[in-house]
């Protein structure tokens, strides 16, 4: 559809308000296609707001105001496409694992349905392919009917994933996915990003900076509320051109 | 040393104190009981026992003539209470939802109140707005010649009921984790599919237990009910428009003046409303324990 030159997201000059206070400032970026972008930055410098305009996340906060532009395949989301539409194409998994208190099988078959699937056989078919995607089917394929919440915090996120992945998103936002996650399973959320790639755009904010070199292909770097830095991973973690970005990747401040 | 001794001493007094505060529950709920069974099981013993079964199956009240049936008066309680019930849930719930997940500030500070409002209005008054106002609306439409019956007893009573589901619901959905909400938006959801498929399904424990505590509130309720009940001395209501006579009402009406066996089949029949209000209870105490083995 796309050529591959296309980015997903090309950002400009967006600056949002809380109420009075400025949170982002004249930001422009473009996200590619099938690629990992990461976030990094101190607390508070916005990279998780940014996230959140990219689905219109930030609309459910009271106060909230934006200038400039979101582009999704050329099109403005917040002013030529419909909000759920734009959700059902652009995922997202949150900090803390949020799995619904349902079964696994519901929790997965959520979007889906509220999407206007019914018909069993092709359910059954969604739920076992975005399990298997998320890396977590073999896990959970003999307890389907059990709740949700039972499931460890690795588990319960991966499931999240899966439930993102059934309603067949073109990107998939994660805001800080392992952060509350032990060792073992951050890993594995990691593999699962490189793995998912290939089908999807991924946008990940994240804490931990060897994280974000390990799995992105680009990262941008922010700092209350301005992007310092946006640029290949490898080249920003070894060679920043920013003073600030060194200062943060060396662990200076933040 | 000396003052610790006196600390020690204080300790236990403070701790006996309490204890003895918390006793007047227990004690009161226990005198109650004794009191109340020893009382209305009386007439069912000795010489000349009353058919407990006649009581119980019975259709007709007349202590002239020492009938005492209260099968009647059951039957007109349970309806009473389920007719508040169906109407009053889904009204209560959707009004608990409208407060915490749609109205405007501006209008929760209005409708809030109202409601809570509600809960402290005593019920003689709602006894005095059915009659004056429900009643004669009802005599209109009714095929029978009065207005008190059944159906306004149900009308008042599920705006009686109304603020304890109101607020119980609420308190339930105001606790649902704003991460639901936001997973369901985020799948693309609209904000109606996320109350209802999300919001309302995980309070639901929260708003059982609403239910279960209106419930005891309708089987309970008698001054209000006396008033639009019409009270009849026999006979199953047969319609919506028939005149009942709920149990609590036969207490009342005939506590004042009675005596002897009549003032102890009316602690019979307090056994029977006891029983209810024993069931209801259970019922409640089960649906909160196991919501909160569901949170662990």
């Amino acid at each position: 559809m796309e050529g591959t030159a296309m980015p997903k997201f090309t950002i400009k000059d967006l600056d949002l308000y809380y109420g009075d206070f400025k949170a982002l400032n004249k930001i422009n970026m473009e996200i590619p296609q099938k690629q990992i972008v990461a976030f990094i930055g101190p607390s508070g410098c916005g990279k998780s707001t940014f996230l959140k305009t990219l689905n219109r996340m930030n609309d459910l906060i009271e106060g909230v105001r934006i200038e400039g532009k979101v582009l999704l395949d050329n099109t403005d989301i917040y002013s030529d496409i419909d909000v759920i539409k734009l959700r059902q194409r652009v995922g997202m998994v949150f900090q803390q694992p949020n799995p619904f208190p349902m079964s696994i099988y519901d929790n997965v078959a959520y979007g889906p349905r509220i999407h206007g699937i019914k018909k069993k056989a092709q359910l059954d078919e969604i739920v076992e392919r975005s399990l298997k995607q998320a890396a977590i089917w073999d896990e959970v394929k003999d307890r389907l009917k059990k709740n949700a919440l039972g499931m460890s915090g690795g588990q319960q996120q991966r499931i999240c994933i899966a439930r993102a992945l059934a309603v067949e998103p073109e990107v998939i936002l994660m805001d800080e996915p392992t952060s509350a996650l032990d060792p073992i399973s951050t890993l594995k959320i990691e593999d699962l990003a490189v793995e998912l790639k290939q089908k999807y755009t991924i946008v990940i904010v994240t804490h931990n900076m060897q994280q974000a070199s390990r799995i992105s292909d680009k990262t941008a770097f922010f700092l209350t509320g301005d992007v310092i830095e946006y640029g290949e991973t490898s080249q920003i973690f070894n060679n920043p051109r920013e003073k600030k970005t060194e200062e943060y990747i060396t662990g200076r401040f933040g | 040393m000396s003052r610790n001794v006196k600390r020690d001493i204080l300790e236990k007094v403070v701790e006996a104190i309490f204890l003895i505060c918390a006793l007047v529950g227990v004690v009161s709920v226990a005198a109650i009981i004794i009191f109340v069974f020893y009382q209305g099981l009386h007439p069912f013993f000795g010489s000349d026992a009353y058919s407990f079964w006649d009581f119980i199956s019975g259709t007709r009240w007349a202590p002239s003539e020492d009938v005492y049936g209260v099968f009647f008066m059951i039957v007109a309680s349970v309806l009473a209470t389920l007719g508040a019930i169906i109407i009053g849930v889904p009204l209560g719930v959707l009004t608990a939802v409208f407060i915490a997940e749609i109205a405007p500030k501006n209008a929760v500070k209005v409708i809030k109140p109202a409601v809570e409002l509600l809960a402290g209005i005593p019920s003689v008054l709602y006894g005095a707005f059915g009659l004056g106002v429900i009643v004669p609306l009802i005599r209109e439409i009714s095929p029978e010649v009065q207005g008190q019956s059944l159906l306004a007893v149900i009308i008042v009573l599920t705006i009686m009921v109304l603020p304890t589901i109101v607020s119980l619901s609420e308190a339930a959905i105001k606790a649902v984790p704003k991460s639901y909400r936001e997973a369901s938006l985020g799948l693309g959801a609209s904000k109606m599919q996320t109350i209802f498929k999300v919001v309302v399904p995980a309070a639901k424990s929260g708003i059982l237990s609403a239910a279960v505590l209106g419930i005891g509130r309708a089987i309970g309720e008698t001054m209000a009910v006396m008033m639009i009940a019409g009270n009849p001395t026999q006979g199953l209501p047969d319609s919506i428009w028939s005149m009942v006579r709920p149990l609590t009402t036969n207490i009342a009406m005939e506590m004042s003046y009675s005596s002897g066996r009549q003032q102890e089949m009316l602690f019979a029949t307090g056994v029977i409303l006891f029983v209810f209000i024993m069931i209801v209870n259970l019922t409640l105490i089960r649906l909160t324990h196991k919501a909160g083995e569901k949170d662990k």
